[in-house]
């Protein structure tokens, strides 16, 4: 990367900066004349005379002389606006796209960092520097050239001006620039100084505020809050002194400078009035020479102001491409250029490790001597005590790391000089904690497979232009121009064809990791977006007739009280129970319907309005009894009550006033929010008793309304419920079980996923539900799914691309005995005939293994069967024995 | 109204007698109430327990696994208490508890019951006391059951 901003600049904006330059200068003179005009305008064709006269070849009247003119003006004006309107829109857009390619190549250099580096630095600490701290450089990069050149044109312009009109009053004027141009350098460089502090110590900062973020579990648990608040304090103080002392310099410099603008003026008036009375100089040529003084002030000042953020941008520039140059980055022709070919591997491949070595810095060497030679058709575990170089050992056979001495290579071609495609699309690489995206598992499992856009996107003539004028832009910046909307997946790698086929591959990786049932599970739970479910739901409601068959046959005792248009559902809410359908949007979501006119007007005609408010101030009576003597902070309120411990005080008060006033007596909007109680009742859970046949049956009247009288606008916010119709807004599991679970049946939930089970099984889509669990959104780093999860997510990644050579590190560690011997199978089992290097957290897990690779302090010290090491008596037994 | 009723229940038993009514609300309002059909187990021996059940309708009997097969040692009924031992300390189920009728139960789980006994220390003092008269109980039937012994 360019060591200097200007480098930069230049080398990538050199014809447009120049561009801009000639520009600029051509506004020159439209400017001058743009002020000469009026001059002409006033002496010549207001206060003129020896009219009419001739303009190009025209005769004109004073009055058209003086329109002409006028006209002319205007016209001068709209050319001059239209000049810096040109120059100022290209300078932001030359800005932009510097900026835009600066980011990305910052982004793109991450990218290449080798490992080690991000053990060091903090994601606090490079975030900023890529999002805020290069974002002010953009305008200074537009800037660079034209500003500088524009203002000193002026500047010398105005110089040679006074010079000309008076020599001793001009040399007067500028003679105190040569100091102001000596001096506020000079002090500008400490205040530089200090802004490269500012901006360290503010990195620090922020790295630390992630890194409490990341740790908060153990700030909690040991009590360590105080002690990071007042680490926080005191950085705050550092930063803040050195602000302070920014302030401090920059408003001395200020002062300085205003101070010499000053005192320009004094010379004026004693040297000036001097010659004059002497009667050596004209009063004239004073005020012209004073006025244009004046004029230069705001060129000088602007001047000055560029000089500041240039030396601003000058250190964060060096700054941030300082922290972007770390030794030992991957070389970019390795990891961005796609090789013409790529050196096949297959079973007969070799990977070997002759004397090798790997240090991470000068102090820390954890392989010393790694010898070791396998074929990529043979299974070899390692094993070795935890700190002895087998992880490493594990990276660098994965080439995540690259050896630092002795040899390292692959059919006889160094590893350092691969392609970092050769391993990223033949081999595999399983660490301790999954990489995952915060995406659905689908996504997270065609990561592997995705190394560069494969067949393009359909797209219609306009959209294709579109994406064409995207990638034109692009490359002005620089920028990767290949297209995040193509389909990337390598098809051939998974051995399956694009489409089903795939879903099908994916869904039998998973299940040979263990996650079927979790995929099922979760299929069950997710809602299928709108082309998905529209070859399912015939199926899905098929699966709802047997289910409903199943339950009539036992049905005093069901677990579930299915959904009927014509009769109220115990086990779910009122609001579900009014509305008999799944609301699309905020309008009719359950908090809102209080406040919804049109469900007021719904009940008030279902004669319920009152009824239900009445319930509700019941409601609140009781919250307000059982949690009075409550904590607040309490995990029962979150649990059960129906009130939020910031709102008990308030329905307290309206109890209180009710109890005095009766209903009738409250304001609307309490009357409203007591409306809203009761509509999370659900009589069988909460047993309040509150709601009667009565009531139900009113309530099945507002239904009715409720679907009736539905205005034309609200449609879209609701989706109804209809025993032969697929509800797409609803999860999967409610679309077949269309009902609730009934609350207080010993076992009910079991039973019902059972009877699910069944039924899911009898119409064929079991396969179909687990595809459908293929778009769970698995969170941030996979925060949704367990450990387990995880890892056994990771593997089927691995296994999915169907590798050449599969390196698992440590990769069992935290995860649960049964999932770890599943995983060890589905492996080994997926791998067969093709090579793996499996480093083991323990030794006895090498037993399977056909061959065991012993590493301590740094080197491979053992190699053999299991019997044989264990025989042996040598380290490996050693292991085992401890 | 149902609550109320399993207010009542709950006051029925010694455990809760001296607890005012509008904590034994909470309690019943924060608890499931479950339902087991005639030959459901309420809790299995051997199994963790995570609840304690008390019973508000039906009738159930309780069960010791022999090496002759299932034994039974006790009935319960209404307002009967059952699984208490296992939420207090963390010992497998002594016995099995089998719906001989359809049974209606407050379910109280471990969490909630310790929550309770957190926030309202007068639980605690009353559980205390109940325990007490258990062991005083116990140990007056082992010093006969030695007496027994001397004796015979």
């Amino acid at each position: 990367m360019e060591k200097t901003i200007y480098g930069f600049v230049f080398r990538h904006s050199l014809a447009q900066q120049l561009f801009l330059l000639a520009l600029t200068v051509a506004s020159f003179p439209v400017l001058y004349v743009s002020l000469e005009l009026p001059k002409q305008i006033i002496n010549d064709a207001i206060s003129g005379s020896g009219f009419p006269r001739s303009l190009l070849g025209l005769e004109l009247g004073q009055i058209e002389y003086l329109m002409v003119l006028s006209f002319a003006f205007l016209g001068l004006v709209l050319l001059n606006g239209a000049f810096k309107f040109a120059i100022n829109t290209g300078k932001g857009r030359l800005g932009e796209r510097l900026l835009r390619r600066l980011r990305y190549d910052l982004y793109s250099r991450l990218l290449r960092f080798p490992l080690p580096v991000f053990k060091r630095t903090g994601q606090g600490e490079i975030i900023p520097m890529v999002t805020q701290e290069v974002e002010p450089l953009g305008g200074f990069m537009g800037d660079a050239l034209a500003q500088p050149v524009y203002q000193l044109g002026i500047l010398v312009t105005i110089g040679a001006f006074m010079l000309i009109q008076e020599p001793i009053l001009g040399l007067a004027a500028l003679a105190l620039y040569p100091f102001q141009m000596y001096a506020i350098p000079k002090l500008q460089r400490r205040v530089t100084a200090l802004a490269k502090q500012r901006v360290q110590h503010v990195r620090r900062l922020s790295d630390r505020i992630g890194e409490s973020i990341s740790t908060i579990e153990a700030v909690h648990a040991d009590d360590g809050s105080n002690r990071l608040r007042a680490d926080i304090a005191n950085r705050l103080g550092g930063i803040y002194d050195i602000r302070f002392e920014i302030f401090r310099r920059k408003f001395f410099i200020k002062f300085l400078n205003n101070f010499l603008a000053q005192l320009t003026p004094f010379f004026f008036y004693s040297i000036g009035g001097y010659l004059i009375i002497e009667g050596r100089l004209s009063f004239g040529a004073m005020v012209a020479v004073l006025a244009a003084y004046k004029d230069m002030s705001a060129p000088w000042k602007e001047l000055l102001a560029y000089y500041q953020q240039q030396a601003d941008a000058r250190i964060k520039y060096d700054q941030v491409v300082q922290q972007f140059d770390p030794p030992g980055m991957i070389d970019e022709a390795l990891q961005v250029e796609e090789a013409e070919a790529l050196p096949e591997i297959g079973p007969d491949s070799r990977l070997a490790f002759e004397n090798a070595a790997y240090a991470e810095d000068e102090i820390s060497q954890p392989v010393r001597s790694a010898t070791l030679s396998l074929g990529l058709d043979e299974h070899v575990a390692i094993v070795g005590p935890s700190g002895g170089g087998k992880e490493e050992l594990g990276l660098l056979a994965a080439r995540l790391a690259v050896v630092t001495g002795g040899r390292a290579h692959l059919d006889g071609t160094a590893l350092a000089e691969l392609p970092q495609a050769v391993f990223g699309r033949r081999a595999a690489y399983v660490g301790p904690s999954a990489s995952l995206f915060n995406a659905s598992l689908r996504e997270n499992l065609l990561f592997g497979l995705r190394h560069r856009p494969l067949r393009p996107a359909e797209a219609g003539p306009e959209e294709a232009a579109r994406r064409e004028a995207r990638a034109a832009e692009a490359r002005r910046s620089g920028n990767s121009e290949e297209d995040i909307g193509a389909d990337w997946v390598d098809y051939e790698a998974a051995g399956a064809a694009p489409g089903e086929e795939m879903v099908r591959r994916m869904v039998e990786v998973l299940t040979a990791v263990g996650l079927d049932d979790d995929l099922y599970t979760l299929g069950l739970r997710g809602v299928l977006d709108g082309d998905a479910h529209a070859g399912l739901a015939g199926r899905v409601l098929e699966a709802r007739k047997a289910l409903r068959s199943r339950l009539d046959a036992a049905d005093a005792a069901a677990p579930l009280e299915p959904f009927d248009a014509d009769a109220y559902n115990v086990n779910a809410t009122l609001a579900e129970n009014l509305l008999f359908g799944a609301p699309i949007g905020p309008a009719f979501q359950v908090e809102n319907l209080a406040g919804h006119p049109f469900v007021r007007g719904v009940l008030e005609e279902a004669g319920l309005l009152d009824r239900l408010e009445g319930i509700g101030l019941q409601v609140a009576k009781i919250m307000v009894e059982l949690f009075a003597d409550i904590d607040p902070g309490h995990e029962l309120f979150q649990q059960f009550s129906f009130i939020d411990a910031d709102d008990l005080p308030d329905f307290r008060a309206i109890a209180a006033r009710a109890d005095r006033l009766g209903l009738e007596g409250l304001e609307a909007e309490e009357r409203e929010r007591l409306l809203g109680l009761p509509f999370l009742l659900i009589p069988e859970r909460h047993r309040l008793g509150l709601i009667d046949d009565a009531i139900r049956a009113d309530l099945l009247t507002a239904r009715r309304l409720f679907r009736e009288r539905l205005p034309e606008a609200d449609r879209a916010s609701v989706e109804f419920f209809d025993a032969d119709r697929y509800t797409a807004r609803a999860s999967l599991q409610d679309n077949i079980l269309f009902g609730r679970i009934r609350h207080g049946q010993a076992h009910g939930a079991a039973r019902v996923s059972a009877l699910l089970g069944e039924v899911v099984d009898e119409v064929g889509i079991r396969d179909a539900v687990m595809e459908a669990g293929l778009a769970f959104q698995v969170g941030i780093g996979g925060s949704r799914l367990t450990q387990t999860q995880r890892q056994k997510l990771a593997f089927a990644r691995a296994l999915l691309k169907r590798p050449a050579l599969l390196v698992v590190n440590m990769a069992t560690a935290g995860v649960e005995r049964v999932a770890r011997e599943m995983l060890f199978l589905a492996a080994r089992t997926a791998m067969e005939g093709r090579g793996i290097v499996w480093v083991l957290e323990a030794p006895e897990l090498a037993e399977s293994f056909p061959r065991i690779v012993a590493v301590e302090e740094g080197r491979t010290v053992e190699d053999g069967t299991y019997e044989a090491l264990r025989e042996a008596g040598g380290p490996f037994a050693r292991l085992l024995r401890q | 109204m149902a609550l109320n009723e399993e207010v009542e229940a709950l006051r029925a038993i010694p455990l809760f007698q001296r607890i005012e009514a509008s904590k034994l609300r909470l309690l019943a309002f924060t608890s499931e109430r479950v339902r087991f059909e005639p030959g459901d187990l309420v809790v299995k021996q051997g199994d963790i327990g995570d609840a304690a059940y008390i019973v508000l309708e039906g009738a159930a009997e309780v069960l010791v696994d022999t090496p002759q097969g299932p034994l039974k040692v006790a009935d319960v009924g209404r307002n009967d208490i059952v699984g208490e031992i296992a939420i207090l300390i963390d010992v497998p189920r002594t016995a099995t508890v089998r719906a001989v009728e359809a049974v209606t139960a407050l379910r109280i789980s471990k969490e909630l019951f310790f929550r309770l006994v957190a926030e309202f220390p007068q639980m605690a003092v009353e559980i205390m006391r109940e325990l007490a008269h258990r062991l005083d109980r116990t140990t007056n039937d082992l010093r006969e059951a030695r007496a027994q012994l001397a004796a015979g």
